[in-house]
């Protein structure tokens, strides 16, 4: 799929990086949680990180992303403000949403990252909402949101697919499949031999499954995804199978729980989207070990610096309260 | 004392026109959509021949069918819709012909549009209205008349209004599509057919003002949309027992400035609101709370809540005749405070009489 070219040379690291960029920041979150500094739920990405970049990769700019519980990798990968973000889980007032959102309620408006929401599927009609207003103020912009296989279930998630089909609106639907709602698996909540896709065919619109832990493929999907949501073809649904490392919300790993089998997960991570493709990397020649560390270095810089940037930041103050809850 | 600035804004002013309430909400929408290319309206049936009891009639030929639509009947998807069009810079109508209809909304009315601003450090503007349209009578029934109001008014980030005459009809609806907050826009049924003065143009009613309709020395009356109206003709029937009533319409339940009804209950002493929901947990709860948390517990008798009794909305006009209370209610809990003979209420002889508008109701107002 890929060739040595420049261009494909220079985005192959750029992905690389991302990933990278991502795990780092996820792992350093579940390393110091336990010192209970970040006084908020944490839902983290470590095993998806494959479809936030890809996607976003590919999305470009004049693009709105919205997200949900699960949301770090998408802020990240929209190129949401690290400082900002790490400051919001510490709940200070440098955060991106002044410490009144926390994990769950990322934004970077400059980065185009509109919001994230906990309430399963909620930020899908929010999405279309921004696609449609997009449209009606003839702007050029895309959207994209981004949700798990239980907002499938949701009722909102079907009005949105319908009202995004009937105005065929320039949005990309991205399902990340990773098989659990929490604890309870696909097998519990959707009929067997029914795929997502078909569900969301149904509604006529176009829809692609793939590998979301093969970044490229992911890229390459998306990117013809937003080929044609350009060019009018309305909406377009992508759905990415991946696999959730952690607990679904805290710094562990719970497969002693027994709710998920050791092998099904050690498969998984046989599949490590940021190793496979560290290892296309090395052996087509694209990377060198000393330029994938010296990235490593560099990226272990940032978050240092994001850490105390959230660490020596001031709590918001009892004035900061009230303030805000209307606009003017 | 009382500031009768408010009340003078309809009574002094010399306004020769008069329209109805779907009249004045049809022009408030008409001239926002004319002078603010953002202004969208949408809702099942705004485009159809009825065009929501009148008050989207004409507008889509005016304006075009993409920015007065009709839509898919998805009313919390579309009120997502409406909030994510509102980040991106438009400033959406949402219109439901029943308040009821909205409840499958309430996830995004109340986790998401409430909460926007607030939850992401002031930077995400969601300027919404929803209308919300109060039904009653004609067997209703307990799924078309909920007057759910106060559950709006409980949420911080959200605006509540509730206008009772055409004049604020129009004010309030402009000032409601200028904010840059959503305001839940609440209209009730008996309202629309009412006529009343209301100015030609842009004016606005601000946000959060009660209204000062009637001086009075003897006891307020707070009433609310529609209960408004049946407070106005109680003290009609008040002065003929020499009681001097003072009426104030709330007009906004979020964010409400109370002064004027301290003021008024603190010359008065004697306290009776008009709501037209539920007493339990009710807005006319927290007009009492208010009272009482300002010091003004020192009454001639004590206060009056007048609503509809603890039970849905039921259908029959045998049984929807003992539930909503009407003028003579009013009378009745009024003539008791100042312990005169209980008054004679007059059901009609036929019920069906009481489940359709008064025609002495129709204004001007």
């Amino acid at each position: 799929m890929t060739q040595n070219t420049q261009y494909n040379n220079d985005l192959l690291k750029r992905l690389f990086k991302r990933m990278l960029y991502i795990r780092s920041v996820e792992e350093t979150i579940a390393e110091r949680y336990h010192e209970l500094e970040m006084r908020c739920p944490v839902h983290l990405s470590i095993g998806q990180e494959a479809i936030a970049t890809g996607v976003c990769e590919a999305l470009g700019n004049n693009s709105y992303v919205l997200s949900g519980h699960r949301c770090h990798a998408h802020y990240l990968a929209k190129g949401g403000s690290l400082k900002a973000m790490i400051a919001e889980l510490y709940g200070k007032v440098s955060g991106c949403s002044r410490g009144n959102g926390g994990s769950m309620h990322l934004v970077d408006l400059q980065a185009g990252f509109l919001g994230a929401a906990p309430i399963v599927g909620s930020t899908i009609p929010i999405a279309v909402g921004a696609a449609f207003g997009s449209v009606m103020q003839n702007k050029d912009n895309i959207a994209a949101v981004f949700f798990g296989d239980g907002a499938t279930e949701e009722g909102v998630f079907h009005e949105s697919l319908n009202f995004a089909a009937l105005k065929k609106l320039p949005i990309i639907f991205v399902c990340e499949n990773n098989f659990y709602s929490v604890y309870s698996p696909l097998s519990v909540r959707q009929p067997p031999g029914r795929p997502i896709t078909q569900l969301v065919q149904g509604h006529g619109i176009e829809s692609y499954a793939g590998n979301g832990n093969d970044v490229i493929e992911v890229y390459d999907l998306t990117s013809l995804a937003v080929n044609k949501v350009r060019q009018g073809s309305g909406p377009i649904f992508l759905e990415f199978k991946t696999y959730r490392w952690l607990e679904h919300c805290g710094p562990n790993n719970d497969n002693t729980l027994g709710y998920r089998s050791e092998s099904e997960f050690e498969k998984w991570r046989q599949l490590c989207p940021v190793n496979m493709l560290q290892n296309k990397l090395l052996a087509e020649g694209v990377m060198r070990f000393e330029e994938i560390d010296a990235v490593k270095k560099e990226i272990t810089v940032e978050i240092h610096e994001a850490f105390q940037f959230a660490k020596t930041s001031l709590f918001p103050e009892q004035k900061n309260l009230l303030e805000g809850v209307f606009a003017l | 004392m009382i500031d009768v600035k408010l009340a003078a804004d309809v009574q002094h002013m010399k306004i020769a026109r008069e329209l109805k309430f779907f009249q004045a909400i049809n022009e408030a929408i008409d001239l926002k959509m004319s002078t603010d290319p953002s202004v969208f309206i949408m809702g099942l049936g705004v485009p159809d021949p009825k065009g929501v009891f009148g008050t989207t009639l004409g507008l889509q030929d005016k304006h075009g069918s993409s920015r007065v639509m009709d839509m898919p009947t998805s009313e919390n998807a579309m009120t997502g819709v409406a909030i994510g069009s509102a980040l991106v810079g438009m400033r959406p109508i949402m219109v439901h012909q029943r308040l009821d209809f909205a409840l499958l909304a309430l996830e995004q009315i109340v986790n998401q549009a409430a909460n926007w601003y607030y939850m992401y450090g002031g930077q995400s503007k969601v300027p919404l209205v929803i209308r919300l349209i109060v039904g009653r009578g004609w067997g209703q029934g307990p799924q078309h008349s909920q007057s759910l109001h106060s559950w709006f008014a409980h949420i911080p980030g959200l605006k509540v209004v509730m206008p009772a005459t055409p004049y604020d009809a129009k004010g309030l609806l402009i000032s409601s599509i200028e904010d840059n907050n959503p305001v839940v826009f609440v209209e009730h049924r008996w309202l629309h057919g009412i006529s009343g003065p209301v100015p030609d143009g842009l004016y606005n009613t601000p946000i959060g003002q009660p209204r000062l309709i009637k001086e009075g020395k003897d006891i307020t009356i707070i009433g609310m949309s529609y209960m408004t109206l049946e407070a106005i003709r109680a003290a009609q029937i008040l002065a003929d027992m020499g009681i001097e009533a003072e009426i104030i319409d709330v007009r906004t339940l979020k964010p409400l400035d109370d002064a004027l009804i301290l003021q008024s209950v603190n010359k008065t002493r004697r306290v009776m609101v008009a709501d037209t929901g539920w007493a339990s947990a009710g807005f006319s709860a927290e007009i009492l709370a208010r009272l009482f948390e300002s010091g003004l517990g020192d009454l001639k008798h004590p206060p009056r809540r007048i609503t509809s009794p603890d039970c849905p909305s039921p259908s029959s006009p045998g049984l929807a005749r003992y539930y909503y209370p009407r003028a003579e209610h009013l009378v009745l809990e009024a003539s008791r405070m100042f312990g005169l003979k209980d008054v004679l209420i007059d059901d009609g002889v036929l019920p069906f009489q009481l489940d359709i508008p008064d025609l002495s109701f129709t204004g001007p107002f």
